[in-house]
């Protein structure tokens, strides 16, 4: 396969970017687009340029370090796949692909693809956690059942992989559906319900403070998910946002 | 801001009944009766009136102002960006702005002349007016165009914010997919609705 | 030895027993050993010493309990008493440091995975001020994060006998015996408190219909104590510690250092006093001060280039630490997993595992006839077409016991004799299959029972079953059909062994000390639990011990002499001498203006040892990859090209630190593989094997743990030997037929 690739180059976030043409020949199809990414770096190397600078390091779709937007798509054009899972088997011979970073004004580009995406930590670091001692001195894990749908539940939204994706492809650069999914884990299980109304408004005051966008539930973000994460999430979320504030 | 919406989708309910009073054929009395009482309950006029209006207004500041955040929130903005959701969805601003340069011309329309005949001009309550300024008013093919069309926007408008609405205050229905169709029906009903009141009354006299 | 002959001084007693003075003072104060005082000093009677093996026979039991080995020149601090006592006597009596006291202590925690971030939280929440530093841009994306199946502990939930003798026993045999019995155990004790400790931290394991926790069976064992949640176990765990560490990030107590790269150890008066890091955002070289210093940077399994490792996986952090002082433990030790997504071309940069779970429903086959492999190679044959009779299930087959869950070495072996002998299926001939057709039809039957409805009605059978193999493992599924493009409800998965995880690691000691006074190491990191080879789910539960069971009070012993050392001052000499050398190194990197890219000699000393050093072993390649490695280094260092500068965020050159690391511990690790002449658990040279190709262990002369020492540039490192004493169990052969 060979193909044209427009890729956002920027030195580092002081700097201006811009759209740069290359293209690679002898693409495999069973190459994952990373790879296709390598080949056009170890050419890039050979030929004395610095390569494309890039997030990644699983590879295998579960550490939400890989991004980029491809063809406008966030994490490419497969539903339910990060980047890093997508093949070149998806393109044809020929085709035009665009690169570009997961953009917002709170993910600021530290250089060409890559971004910093620490906002999420920020907003982890404000309320994600139950406030239990890691002393191992707590009740047996069977001392409290949780329902299985419950259980399910919590599972579904802790499967959040925090890439950023929803972030990026929101037309208002909303975080929603990454708080929501941290937020809803913990209000379906007894171990968080302790804390929930701090969690939630600390999350969203964290949330806002970053600079993220505000949700008009486009539905875009659980469209380019890559973990399936529901918008049902965000209306938990709203729901437990209202509660936390009614309480108060 | 979804309150607000919600606020004005009841009142688009209310209004729409009362417009569509306007088709029943009894040359208008009934539509006349009801606009009567509207125009000069006090409770209306000095109550109800100024919170639609705030309401109107604090909706569409808010729907600028978080246009603007929104805005704010991406300064670079992509090259190519083609995301998965629907076109109205991502342009409510747009159909905002349509229904309230409609909303403008509309106050134009009714409510500039009903204030100069009330208060300005002073004149004497007369029950029997309404039904005929609102034919006069349809004469006019290029206003029944206009009408027509940002109705079709508002109820992309609606189609998108009754949804949303209920997303953003936590309500929950059984399904996603319910609440869907629960704004298909609305806004689509609503679209309609106003349209053939305006089309009616552009072909009937 | 005084005048006549008849008494020896403590020191001479020492020496002959090969244990420090130290020991023999204990004793004599325990009266064990009986002495008299000539002129003040402590003389013991030839008479006590008549037979040394009877002396021997005295304090032997305390001497393996104190693990004063012979001729190791380190104290690995394994308390004395009953292998049950062990750890509650140890934590009763080790030194510890008031709270007021922890205030002044700083701890640089290197690495923030499942054995980082869990300690980081603990010894915050302890009191102690903590740095963190990780090289993705945030904790959470340790490569813990991709552990799938699950974690072990001793909960015995399921009522099938299970025990913490049992998981110590399964851990010590499972590692061929090559691991030490006191932490074993410890591990086994507080493996419970793991699952406690998680769900209230709000780890949504899965649980069964009755909302209890759920279990499943892993490789090696006969019992259910795998905890899980679906095919992300590590994940879940990761986010818990990950949630554990941010509350203490937001108290204050822990200041995180993400996109950090640790670049060296700094070493004051012999302890470790802090890192000098590189700030890989904007090339900053910083230097950071502390009281002590762990590394929890995980393993090494990249040396291979082609792992299940994330990308990014590295040995620098402890490579530093060894070159510094120390030792660095069994390094040939490595898992070559049996279970992932085979090689599909030149272009492959990593492997992707498929959980082991997996091996609990899918049965692993290969054709029975070679015609058969060959046609399917060619795709003239489809897997489905081959008819039960003519297909080996060749586990099963050789292990009857065990079948498919035999552990991860026997399996791999088992499919690589199979590939070699012409059965392999893709079309490489270099994978074999893991077919799932027996469970969905299983399952269905049971599930169409259970339901009343039809069980005869095949189609109905089988999407009921494949609806449970779907909510066992979907996600994994979806990963194989994502990257293989088979959909494997359908067609048998493809499978072969790859690198995984790495057993070996630097030294610590019970306290998980190294040799370096004031540096600890965590995790995968350390080599102190698996032995020579690593159960399924034992690895997140030694991270998670680590981290928050155990490091958090055995570094007390050593802090507890560090509550006047005051703050560590980092513009001394030796933090400048530190610093000069990771500015050289990256000067001398950055000074080629053209040649080879990293990649490509990661790739090369990848091939080499893949190869030579892989799941089979021989002294004749051993001895080749020494050489090739040391060539390929010496090239490295004159020809790769790093593009950019060091003054911004540059890949490349991170990566060029990890590769010329990787560089030097490959040649230790063959070195390693060719001193241990004998086969355990991930290390089978071919030399030492049975009539039927299975591992010959020799108990007689490798019952120990080779704790290699730098010794400069250039130089031999020298090989120190940890013996390895077996009280609480018998030294068998591993069987699982
Ligand atoms: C695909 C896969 C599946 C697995 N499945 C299981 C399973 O089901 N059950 C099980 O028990 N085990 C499993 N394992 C093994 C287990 O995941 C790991 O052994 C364990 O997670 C290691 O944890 P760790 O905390 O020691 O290190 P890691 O999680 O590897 O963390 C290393 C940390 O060190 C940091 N670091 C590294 N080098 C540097 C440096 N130079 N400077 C600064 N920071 C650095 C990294 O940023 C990271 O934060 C699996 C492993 C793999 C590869
Ligand atoms: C009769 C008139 C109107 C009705 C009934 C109406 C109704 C709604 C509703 C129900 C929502 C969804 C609110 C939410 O999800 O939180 C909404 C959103 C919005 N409206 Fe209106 N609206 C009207 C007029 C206007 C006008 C005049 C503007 C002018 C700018 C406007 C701009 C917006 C914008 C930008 C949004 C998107 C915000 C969001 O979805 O949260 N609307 N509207
Ligand atoms: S919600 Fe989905 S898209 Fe957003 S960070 Fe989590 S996994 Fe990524
Ligand atoms: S690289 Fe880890 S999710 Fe893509």
């Amino acid at each position: 396969m060979e193909l044209k690739l427009k890729i956002w180059r920027q030195k580092n976030s002081g700097e201006k970017g811009a759209i740069i043409d290359y293209n690679v020949k002898k693409i495999d199809p069973d190459m994952s687009f990373l790879e296709m990414l390598d080949v056009l770096n170890q050419d890039l190397i050979k030929s004395g340029e610095e390569p494309v600078a890039f997030d990644h390091d699983c590879r295998e779709g579960i550490c939400g370090m890989c991004s980029l937007v491809i063809n406008g798509s966030p994490h490419g054009p497969d539903k339910g796949t990060t980047t890093c899972q997508l093949h070149m088997r998806r393109f044809k011979s020929g085709d035009t692909i665009y690169i570009e970073p997961f953009r917002g004004t709170a993910f600021p580009v530290i250089k060409d693809l890559v971004v910093d995406r620490s906002a999420f930590d920020r907003i982890q670091q404000s309320g994600g956690y139950v406030s239990v001692n890691t002393s191992g001195n707590t009740v047996d894990a069977n001392a409290t059942p949780i329902p299985k749908p419950d259980a399910d539940e919590a599972f579904k939204a802790a499967a959040c992989i925090g890439c950023g994706a929803c972030v990026a492809s929101c037309k208002n650069s909303s975080a929603m559906l990454f708080v929501g999914a941290k937020v809803s884990q913990y209000s379906r299980l007894p171990q968080g319900k302790v804390e929930a109304r701090e969690r939630v408004l600390n999350m969203v005051k964290q949330m806002d403070k970053e600079g993220f966008g505000n949700c008009t539930n486009t539905g875009a973000c659980e469209a380019h998910c890559p973990k399936g994460i529901s918008l049902d999430n965000i209306l938990n979320l709203n729901r437990e946002y209202i509660k936390a504030k009614i309480r108060k | 801001m979804a309150l607000s919406g919600i606020f004005l989708m009841v009142f688009l309910v209310q209004h729409l009944a009362i417009n569509l009073t306007s088709l029943i054929p009894d040359n208008g009395y009934t539509f006349n009766k009801i606009s009567h009482f509207m125009g000069y309950n006090p409770v209306v006029q000095f109550i109800l009136q100024p919170i639609l209006m705030l309401g109107v207004c604090f909706h569409f500041t808010m729907g600028i102002f978080l246009e603007y955040q929104n805005r704010r929130a991406r300064k670079s903005k992509y090259v190519f960006h083609k995301t998965r959701s629907s076109w109205i969805s991502k342009n409510m601003i747009l159909s905002g702005l349509v229904v309230l340069a409609f909303l403008a011309l509309h106050f134009y329309d009714f409510w500039v002349p009903e204030m100069d005949y009330k208060y300005v001009s002073k004149l004497i309550p007369a029950e029997d007016r309404y039904y005929h300024e609102l034919q006069e008013k349809f004469h006019n093919s290029t206003r029944t165009v206009i009408y027509c069309i940002s109705f079709v926007l508002l109820g992309l408008h609606l189609n998108h914010g009754l949804a949303s609405s209920f997303q953003s205050v936590g309500v929950t229905t059984s399904s996603q997919k319910k609440l869907k169709l629960i704004a298909n029906i609305y806004s689509i009903s609503i679209a309609i609705g106003f349209t053939v009141v305006a089309v009616f009354h552009y072909f009937s006299h | 030895m005084d005048k006549d002959g008849q008494m020896l001084s403590i020191k001479e007693l020492a020496d002959v027993l090969n244990v420090s003075q130290k020991t023999i003072r204990r004793h004599i104060n325990s009266g064990k050993i009986k002495s008299v005082k000539v002129g003040g000093v402590h003389r013991i009677s030839r008479e006590q010493v008549s037979s040394l093996l009877e002396v021997e026979e005295i304090i032997v039991d305390d001497l393996i309990n104190i693990g004063l080995e012979r001729g190791f020149p380190y104290d690995s601090k394994v308390p004395s008493g009953d292998l049950k006592n062990k750890w509650s006597k140890h934590k009763g009596t080790i030194n510890l440091v008031s709270p007021a006291n922890k205030r002044n202590i700083d701890i640089i925690v290197v690495g923030t995975g499942l054995a980082g971030a869990s300690a980081s939280a603990t010894l915050a929440e302890l009191g102690y001020n903590v740095k963190a530093f990780c090289f993705q841009d945030s904790p959470r994306r340790a490569h813990s994060i991709a552990a799938q199946g699950g974690i072990n502990a001793s909960k015995n939930y399921q009522g099938d006998g299970d025990s913490d003798y049992r998981l110590f026993y399964d851990t010590i045999k499972g590692g061929d015996y090559r691991s030490r019995e006191a932490n074993v155990y410890r591990l086994a004790e507080v493996s419970a408190n793991i699952i406690d400790q998680c769900v209230a931290q709000g780890v949504p394991f899965a649980r069964d219909y009755g909302g209890l926790l759920d279990n499943r069976s892993f490789g090696g064992v006969l019992v259910s104590r795998t905890f899980y949640a679906k095919g992300q176990t590590g994940q879940q765990l990761l986010l818990g510690a990950y949630s554990a560490l941010n509350r203490q990030v937001n108290r204050g107590k822990v200041e995180m250092f993400s996109r950090h790269e640790m670049m060296d150890v700094v070493v004051v008066d012999g302890k470790a006093r802090g890192i000098i890091s590189r700030n890989l955002v904007n090339g900053k070289i910083e230097r950071h001060g502390a009281h002590a210093v762990v590394i929890a940077s995980g393993g090494y399994g990249n040396v291979f280039y082609l792992s299940t490792n994330a990308m990014g996986s590295n040995v620098t952090a402890s490579w530093k630490i060894h070159k510094k002082g120390a030792f660095f433990a069994n390094p040939c030790f490595t898992q070559i997993h049996p279970t992932c997504i085979p090689v599909s071309g030149d272009h492959q940069s990593k492997l992707t595992l498929m959980s082991e779970s997996l091996r609990n429903d899918g049965r692993i086959w290969v054709p029975k006839n070679i015609e058969d492999a060959k046609k399917i190679r060619n795709k003239e044959l489809k897997p489905t077409e081959i008819p039960e009779n003519d297909r080996d299930y060749y586990l099963e087959r050789r292990y009857p016991a065990f079948g498919n869950l035999v552990p991860r070495d026997v399996a791999s072996r088992a499919a690589k004799e199979r590939c070699d002998a012409g059965y392999g299926v893709n079309k490489t001939g270099q994978a074999v299959y893991l077919d799932f057709a027996a469970a969905i039809i299983r399952y269905g039957k049971e599930k169409a029972i259970s339901t009343g409805q039809d069980k005869d009605n095949i189609d109905l059978v089988k999407s009921l079953g494949k609806e449970i193999i779907k909510a066992k493992y979907g996600n994994l599924f979806q990963m194989y059909e994502k990257i293989v493009d088979e959909n494997p409800y359908e067609t048998p998965m493809q499978i072969f062994p790859a690198v995984h995880y790495t057993m070996g690691g630097v030294w610590v000691d019970y306290n998980l000390m190294t040799t370096i006074p004031g540096c600890f190491a965590i995790g995968e990191a350390n080599f102190s639990d698996h032995g020579a080879n690593r159960l399924g789910a034992s690895a997140l539960m030694q991270g998670l011990a680590d981290g928050y069971f155990v490091l958090p009070y055995t570094i007390g012993d050593y802090l507890a002499d560090e509550i006047k050392t005051g703050p560590i001052k980092t513009d001394t000499k030796e933090f400048d001498e530190a610093e000069s050398g990771v500015n050289k190194f990256i000067e001398k990197i950055m000074s080629n203006k053209s040649g080879k890219s990293v990649d490509y000699y990661h790739r090369k000393l990848g091939k080499i040892m893949w190869d030579k050093c892989g799941m089979s072993r021989n002294a004749e390649d051993l001895r080749s990859a020494i050489t090739e490695i040391k060539a390929l280094r010496e090239e490295f260092y004159s020809n790769v090209f790093v593009p950019g500068g060091a003054d911004g965020y540059n890949e490349e050159l991170a990566k060029a630190g990890r590769v010329a690391d990787f560089l030097e511990l490959g040649e230790l690790f063959a070195l390693d593989a060719l001193e241990r002449n004998e086969s355990c658990g991930g290390h089978f040279r071919e030399e030492y094997q049975t009539e039927e190709g299975e591992a010959l262990r020799n108990d007689e002369e490798f019952t120990f743990v080779s704790c290699w020492e730098h010794m400069g540039k250039d130089k031999k490192p020298k090989l120190n030997k940890e013996e390895l004493n077996f009280k609480s169990v018998e030294l068998k052969s591993r069987s699982y037929k």
